[in-house]
C-alpha cells in the first residue's frame, strides 16, 4: 500500500473508533432495548462520509482500502452490534457495485458519485420467500415494459434496515422466462420502490438492525441492472465480502465480551491481592477461543486480498474459493457466541444481570444471530456438495 | 468427445430441456442446470474420461456450456493449446 493509502486508512479508522466509542457505544443499550434503528451512529457515519469510504476518490469517495473497512466493522462491533451490522451490510452492497464497475456501467458510476455526495444508505433485498434460503435462486424477475422501463415485485422475508435504507440492491431472475439460477442485481433508488411491511422486527438479538419482511415493488430503467451476472458478483464479491465483514463484527462483539470478563477478573484480583481469582483460569480458556477466532478472521481477510489482486480474480470463482469463505462463516459464527458464553461464565451473576459494567446479554444475543444469517446448515449442505469434487481445501 | 459430454450432461445435469435443443455454446446454467447438478456432471465427467479436474478448473465458467467442457477436457488430456 502507498503511504497515501495508509494515511487515508489510519485517518478513517481514527474517526471510526471515535464514533464507536462516543456515539455507537453510548446508545447501544437503548437501541437494543427498544429495538430501534441506531440513528445516532448512522448520522455520525454520514457526517464523516464513512458510507462512501470504499468508493474510489475519482468518484468522490474516500478511497479507503477493504481491510480498513473490515477493521471498521470490528471497531463498531465492539461497541454496538447493530450499528456494525448496518455499516457492514451497506459496505457489502457498495463493494458489489465498486468491484464490478466497467465501461458498460455509467449508471453505476454516477450512482456511486451520489452515494459519496449524499451519503445514501443501501439496503439489501437478497432473501426471498419460496427459495428455501438459497440466495443463488430467485422467484421474482425483472419484468420489461416499453422503452427500457422495467418493474419487479419481490416477497422478502427480511430487508436490511428496510425503511431506513435510501436505496435497495435486489436480486432477481434476469427475465420472466429465465431459470431460477439466472440472476441479476438491480439497484433502485428511493422513490422508485415501495415497501409494504409483511412482518415485524422483535428479535432476540441484532434488534437495532430493524430488518422486517416487506413486499418490495419497484419501477426502474434497464440501465439499473448490473451487467455482470449475479453468479459472478456473488462468487467474487457478495459472498466472501459478506462473510469477511460479518465475521469482523462478530469478532468485535466477542472481543468486547472478553474485555468485560477481563475487567471483572482484574477487579476481583485487586480485592484480594496475592491469590489469583478462580475466574482468571476461566478467562484464560476464553482467551484461547478468542485468539482462534481472531486468527481465522484475519487470515481469511489476507487470503481474500491476495485472491482479489490476481488477474480475473479466478481463485474466488473456484470451488476451493467458495469453500474457503464458507468455512470462515461457519467457524466465526460458531466461535463468537462461544466466546461470549465463556465470558459470561467468567463474570457469573454480574454478567447475567443486564445493568452492570459486565453485562453479557446483548453480546450473547447479538452473536446468536451469526449462525442464522445464511443458515449454517445450508452452508454445510453446499460444502458437502463441493467437497465431492474440490481437491485441495 | 462431444457426444459423450452431451450424454453425461443429459444424464446428470437435470436440465428442464432436451440437451439436443442446445447449441454447443449455449449456457447450461441459463438452461436450468443448478450448481448442485453441475457437481454431478463434473463427477460423471471425471469418471467417464478417467481424469481429475484440478481446483483451478472447478469454476462455474468452465462448465457453462458443452463447448467449455470440451475445451477443459481437451486441455487436461492433451495439454493447453498455446
Amino acid at each position: 500500500m502507498t503511504t497515501d493509502g495508509a494515511t487515508r486508512d489510519n485517518a478513517f479508522l481514527t474517526t471510526i473508533r471515535q464514533i464507536a466509542d462516543d456515539v455507537a457505544g453510548q446508545h447501544a443499550e437503548e437501541v437494543d432495548q427498544q429495538a430501534r434503528f441506531p440513528a445516532e451512529s448512522l448520522a455520525a457515519l454520514r457526517e464523516t462520509k464513512a458510507l462512501s469510504a470504499l468508493v474510489g476518490e475519482d468518484l468522490g469517495g474516500g478511497g479507503v482500502s477493504f481491510p480498513a473497512i473490515a477493521q471498521a466493522c470490528f471497531e463498531l462491533g465492539r461497541r454496538c452490534g447493530a450499528s456494525a451490522m448496518v455499516f457492514a451490510m451497506h459496505q457489502i452492497q457498495v463493494a458489489s457495485i465498486v468491484r464490478h464497475l466497467n465501461c458498460e456501467t455509467p449508471f453505476f458510476s454516477d450512482y456511486l458519485r451520489g452515494v459519496a455526495a449524499e451519503q445514501r444508505l443501501i439496503g439489501s433485498v437478497t432473501s426471498e420467500i419460496g427459495t428455501g434460503g438459497d440466495m443463488g435462486i430467485s422467484v421474482a424477475s425483472v419484468t420489461p415494459g416499453s422503452g427500457g422501463a422495467c418493474t419487479f415485485e419481490k416477497q422478502a422475508p427480511t430487508v436490511s434496515y428496510g425503511e431506513h435504507a435510501d436505496d435497495l440492491l435486489t436480486t432477481l431472475r434476469r427475465a420472466p422466462d429465465a431459470e431460477p439460477g439466472d440472476q441479476v442485481v438491480v439497484l433502485t433508488t428511493r422513490g422508485q420502490a415501495t415497501l409494504e411491511p409483511s412482518g415485524t422486527w422483535d428479535t432476540l438479538g441484532m434488534r437495532g438492525t430493524c430488518s422486517p419482511g416487506f413486499t418490495v415493488c419497484a419501477a426502474f430503467d434497464s440501465e439499473q441492472v448490473l451487467p455482470t451476472p449475479f453468479a459472478r458478483v456473488s462468487a467474487e464479491t457478495m459472498v466472501p465480502v459478506s462473510h469477511i465483514l460479518w465475521s469482523h463484527l462478530w469478532l468485535g462483539i466477542a472481543t468486547d465480551a472478553f474485555d468485560r470478563a477481563r475487567a471483572f477478573v482484574r477487579a476481583a484480583a485487586r480485592r484480594s491481592p496475592g491469590t489469583p481469582p478462580a475466574s482468571a483460569h476461566k478467562l484464560s480458556h476464553v482467551m484461547s477461543d478468542l485468539s482462534l477466532l481472531r486468527a481465522e478472521v484475519g487470515f481469511a481477510l489476507r487470503e481474500f486480498e491476495e485472491m482479489s489482486a490476481e488477474p480475473g480474480r479466478e481463485r474466488l470463482s473456484t470451488m476451493a474459493g467458495a469453500l474457503r469463505f464458507n468455512n470462515l462463516k461457519i467457524a466465526a459464527s460458531e466461535q463468537a457466541p462461544d466466546v461470549c458464553r465463556g465470558a459470561l461464565g467468567v463474570c457469573g451473576i454480574m454478567g447475567f444481570k443486564n445493568d452492570t459494567p459486565f453485562s453479557m446479554g446483548r453480546h450473547l444475543r447479538d452473536a446468536m444471530s451469526a449462525s442464522l444469517m445464511v443458515a449454517n446448515e445450508r452452508i454445510h449442505a453446499t460444502n458437502a456438495s463441493l467437497l465431492l469434487i474440490a481437491k485441495e481445501v | 468427445m462431444n457426444a459423450e459430454i452431451r450424454q453425461i450432461v443429459a444424464n446428470h445435469g437435470r436440465l428442464p430441456v432436451d440437451i439436443d435443443t442446445l447449441a454447443d455454446g449455449a449456457d447450461l446454467y441459463q438452461a436450468g442446470m443448478t450448481s448442485h447438478a453441475s457437481v454431478s456432471v463434473m463427477l460423471a465427467l471425471e469418471d467417464a474420461f478417467d481424469l481429475e479436474f484440478p481446483d483451478r478448473m472447478l469454476t462455474r465458467d468452465a462448465f457453462e456450456s458443452v463447448a467449455a467442457i470440451e475445451a477443459a477436457l481437451t486441455e487436461l488430456r492433451f495439454g493447453a493449446v498455446a
